[in-house]
């Protein structure tokens, strides 16, 4: 008798902890200020970067970033302008994975966060941007 | 009497114990899906993608 309770109380158990489980996962944290700042900081900043990822002055890296990767593509006068807009763009996207995975709790998630969005940068860029295969080659889309 | 419900307190608590632990280990796991959604929809803003050309899918991947 005191067998099957205890039987019972541990399955109810595991249901709950299966069912919090299911919860947590369905959707990350990206609401708040900080992450809404920084993604408004980007959007600004894609005006003036879409046509250097178009001309391929400027590609998509493995890691999650952006890199000057054909400084030839870029007339002098501009270069110094163009090295700024990419520090700042890697700038906000370090500070964008490490809120993300701030706001939900898991700093340690940070990395995970950066390859996930390294990965969807480059499945959704627009066609004759370039990119970093995963080997470190540049590719064309 | 007092022997037997000894007995049968220990393997409870730990069970209890061992689900509690492996609750702790299954929410350490990385969500990539719901990170792959979040990641779509931030670049969405970021790129103004919305409304315009459909995205391409995600790769489908293991759950």
């Amino acid at each position: 008798m005191k067998t099957f309770r205890l039987f019972e109380i541990v399955l109810l158990l595991a249901l709950l902890s299966l069912a919090s489980h299911a919860g947590a996962q369905a959707n990350l944290e990206i609401n708040t200020p900080g992450i809404a700042a920084i993604q408004a900081s980007m959007q600004k900043r894609h005006a003036e970067l879409a046509p250097l990822y178009a001309s391929g002055a400027v590609g998509l890296t493995r890691d999650g970033n952006v890199q000057l990767r054909d400084p030839s593509a870029v007339p002098l006068p501009q270069r110094a302008a163009v090295n700024g807009l990419v520090a700042a763009e890697n700038q906000d996207r370090a500070a964008l994975y490490r809120e993300i995975a701030r706001a939900n709790n898991r700093p340690e998630w940070e990395g995970d966060i950066r390859n996930t969005f390294a990965q969807r940068w480059i499945d959704r860029a627009q066609p004759g941007w370039y990119y970093q295969t995963a080997a470190g080659a540049w590719a064309r889309k | 009497m007092r022997l037997e419900k000894n007995r049968l307190a220990l393997p409870g608590v730990l069970l209890a114990a061992a689900i509690a632990a492996g609750c702790v280990t299954i929410n350490i796991y990385f969500p990539a899906a719901a990170a792959e959604k979040a990641a779509d929809r931030i670049i969405d803003e970021v790129w103004q993608l919305k409304g315009g050309a459909p995205a391409p899918a995600p790769k489908p991947e293991a759950k």
